[in-house]
């Protein structure tokens, strides 16, 4: 009998083109995604060398994290900003690779347009020149961020030179409790295994909880995985992920759903397989959680307060709280709920889809945001406005004071328009809260979507079960 | 790919944990379409004031270490974003080595593309050569990748271990993409038996 295999496993083997004898792999790529910031170099490099994208087919391109998110019948403003799109429209036309403009209605954040037009699969290689890539192994798909390097040897070769993963499970049995979402728990893991604890592996989530996730929280699961040092996160495939596929405009067709769906049920891990690392997680334990420093793993229940970094033994540790606490200007034993912000950010790849915009509207609905924060709603795509529209969420939020804007990366790296000034507080619904993420000086806390609208209303950091 | 067999330098002491790339190399200078010059922008937060004037407590501005090519820094260097612009930046900068407890994954790969070696090494063996860096440019460090060793500036080898196929291509400077394409064999056959086996996943039209 075979040795049990996991999902991760089973997606390797399935790719594999080529093993060294020192183990050494080239993997096949099935869909690679392209975006502005990430690609340029890597165009030029075939350009130099007189090489040709192997598979336009399997590609697609898109621009997002310069994109304004105001009107963009205007142009782009920025000159660099403008250059790197520019760009990127003359890469895709000279080499044939499939893009979405500005101005077409499926332009969104890679990570978001890939799932929700069905070119993102269960049991693919999906990778990507960004570290958020992981978003897709809420699919089945074994889905890692790439440098610009290995973005040119994809365009070249379809393939990568990689060694294997370790196997890591993160188990979460029970049910969150009402108020609880899906950020909450990726933010407790992340605070619970550290932002370097999935490192060398790629982390299958599994357990009751993770199962009863829509898509969307998934999603959001295994986005983070990056922040704790993963390169990829998974989840095996099950009815809800083929009904989320099922349709979708490049997602198999009638002819091949079944033999798709027959491939895909196979990928599931094996009982019995093994895993390098494990930790599993009591859902009903959870509460909603908020970061207070830089790193993503400096979180905290919204009930608690500032941790004391004389509190902490390892020097190093201790080191980096001071250093967080001075940069985000916070002061140990302050209660969470008592931080005044000065804008709220809904959006991104992390959490920028419509389930996400329909959870901060619920909270926001009828209510104002405080005098003294500006908060934008920026939907991951086209399409996500599109539908939020549809279902006039955007008059909730402009009702309430948020500001709709166009879809893309917007304030969560700041390279567009949308940014923290020196200083400004932010509740973020994005996925860092590096030292100048959101703008030189700004102080990043991240939170799921329901805190996000409850603290843009409260002022302050605020627990969304009492809104 | 600039090779890598053997350099003797200065070595900068950053003991920080977790610099992430967003702080190797923060955003505004994302928007380049080139490889080159972003020495000057590398650790750009740490290293100038707002007004672009430098910031002379960080390191890199102390005249002992602005010629470094080597930095020797906390656990878990180069976590977030996969922004290759980092390891051009370092590069840029001079620096060719990085020593460090544990990397993050996406940027250790992304070094071995650009000739810089990252050497993960235990703690107690960062902790010496964290006190050899801090003695400045008196106190030069040899990394030898062939022997796979570094030189105390007192003479104490340390031994580190680099995975046999990355060191190869680092010590002759080899492409990956060329090496690949010459298993262009392999890549077809295994597109053909995808072609039969998964029909699905082409998104040409038609």
């Amino acid at each position: 009998m075979s040795k049990p295999r996991t999902l991760f496993d089973k997606i390797w083997a399935n790719h594999l083109v080529h093993t060294q004898d020192d183990g050494t792999c080239l993997i096949y790529i099935d869909r690679h995604l392209v975006h502005e910031v990430t690609s340029p170099q890597a165009f030029e490099g075939l350009r130099a060398a007189g090489r040709k994208v192997r598979r336009p087919d399997l590609t697609i391109a898109v621009a997002d994290h310069n994109v304004p998110t105001t009107d963009r019948s205007k142009g782009i403003e920025d000159p660099e900003s403008r250059t790197q799109i520019e760009t990127l429209e003359q890469n895709v036309r000279e080499f044939g690779v499939p893009y979405f403009a500005m101005d077409d209605v499926r332009q969104g954040i890679v990570h978001i347009i890939g799932p929700e037009q069905g070119m993102t699969l269960p049991g693919m290689t999906i990778v990507c020149g960004d570290s958020h890539t992981s978003t897709h192994g809420a699919f089945g798909a074994l889905a890692f961020g790439i440098g610009t390097s290995e973005v040119e040897h994809v365009l070249a070769t379809q393939t990568l030179i990689q060694k294997p993963a370790r196997n890591m499970r993160i188990t979460v049995d029970g049910e969150l409790p009402a108020g609880v979402t899906a950020k909450d728990l990726v933010l407790a893991i992340i605070g619970r295994i550290g932002t370097a604890g999935g490192t060398g592996h790629v982390i299958e989530y599994a357990g009751s909880a993770i199962r009863g996730l829509s898509m969307e929280g998934r999603m959001t699961v295994c986005n983070m995985s990056i922040e704790a040092g993963a390169r990829a996160g998974l989840i095996a495939p099950d009815e809800t992920t083929y009904a989320y596929v099922k349709g979708r405009p490049h997602a198999p067709k009638a002819g091949q759903w079944e033999a798709a769906l027959a491939h895909w049920r196979t990928l599931p891990s094996d009982p019995g397989a093994t895993y390098d690392k494990e930790v599993s997680i009591d859902a009903a334990s959870l509460v909603p959680h908020v970061t207070w420093g830089t790193s993503p793993q400096d979180v905290a229940p919204v009930t608690g307060r500032v941790p004391d970094p004389a509190q902490e033994p390892d020097a190093g540790r201790r080191a980096a709280i001071e250093r967080a606490l001075a940069y985000m200007g916070l002061q140990p034993g302050t209660r969470i709920a008592d931080v005044r912000i000065d804008k709220v950010f809904i959006g991104s790849c992390t959490n920028g889809r419509i389930e996400d915009l329909r959870a901060a509207a619920r909270i926001a609905s009828g209510r104002k945001v405080a005098a003294h924060v500006q908060a934008l709603v920026v939907p991951g795509s086209g399409l996500v406005k599109e539908q939020a529209e549809q279902e006039g969420l955007d008059k909730v939020f402009r009702a309430a004071g948020f500001e709709w804007r166009e879809p893309g990366c917007s304030m969560c790296l700041a390279m567009n328009a949308d940014r923290l000034e020196p200083g400004e507080r932010c509740g973020s619904t994005s996925n860092r809260n590096f030292e100048g993420r959101q703008g030189r000086g700004g102080r990043t806390h991240l939170m799921s979507p329901e805190m996000a609208a409850a603290s843009a209303i409260a002022g302050t950091i605020a627990d969304p079960r009492a809104a | 790919m600039q090779k890598f067999d053997k350099l003797t330098g200065v070595a900068a002491p950053m003991p920080m944990i977790n610099i992430d790339t967003d702080m190797i190399i923060p955003k505004q200078h994302l928007k380049t379409i080139k490889r080159t010059g972003l020495g000057k922008a590398l650790f750009d937060e740490m290293r100038y004031e707002a007004d672009g004037s430098e910031k002379p407590g960080f390191v890199l501005n102390q005249p002992a270490y602005r010629k470094a090519q080597v930095l020797v820094v906390g656990a878990n260097f180069g976590c977030g974003s996969s922004r290759e612009h980092a390891p051009w930046a370092l590069l840029d900068f001079g620096i060719r080595c990085v020593i460090a407890p544990s990397f993050a994954d996406i940027f250790h790969s992304n070094c071995f593309k650009n000739g810089i070696l990252p050497i993960p090494l235990p703690q107690e063996a960062v902790d010496k050569l964290m006190d050899d860096a801090r003695k400045g440019a008196n106190a030069q460090i040899t990394i030898d990748l062939e022997r796979q060793e570094i030189i105390r500036p007192d003479g104490e080898v340390i031994a580190f271990r680099i995975d046999a196929f990355r060191r190869h291509c680092l010590l002759n400077g080899l492409d990956d993409i060329g090496l690949t394409m010459q298993k262009g064999g392999d890549v077809e056959g295994y597109e053909a038996r995808q072609k039969t086996t998964q029909p699905w996943l082409s998104m040409a039209p038609g």
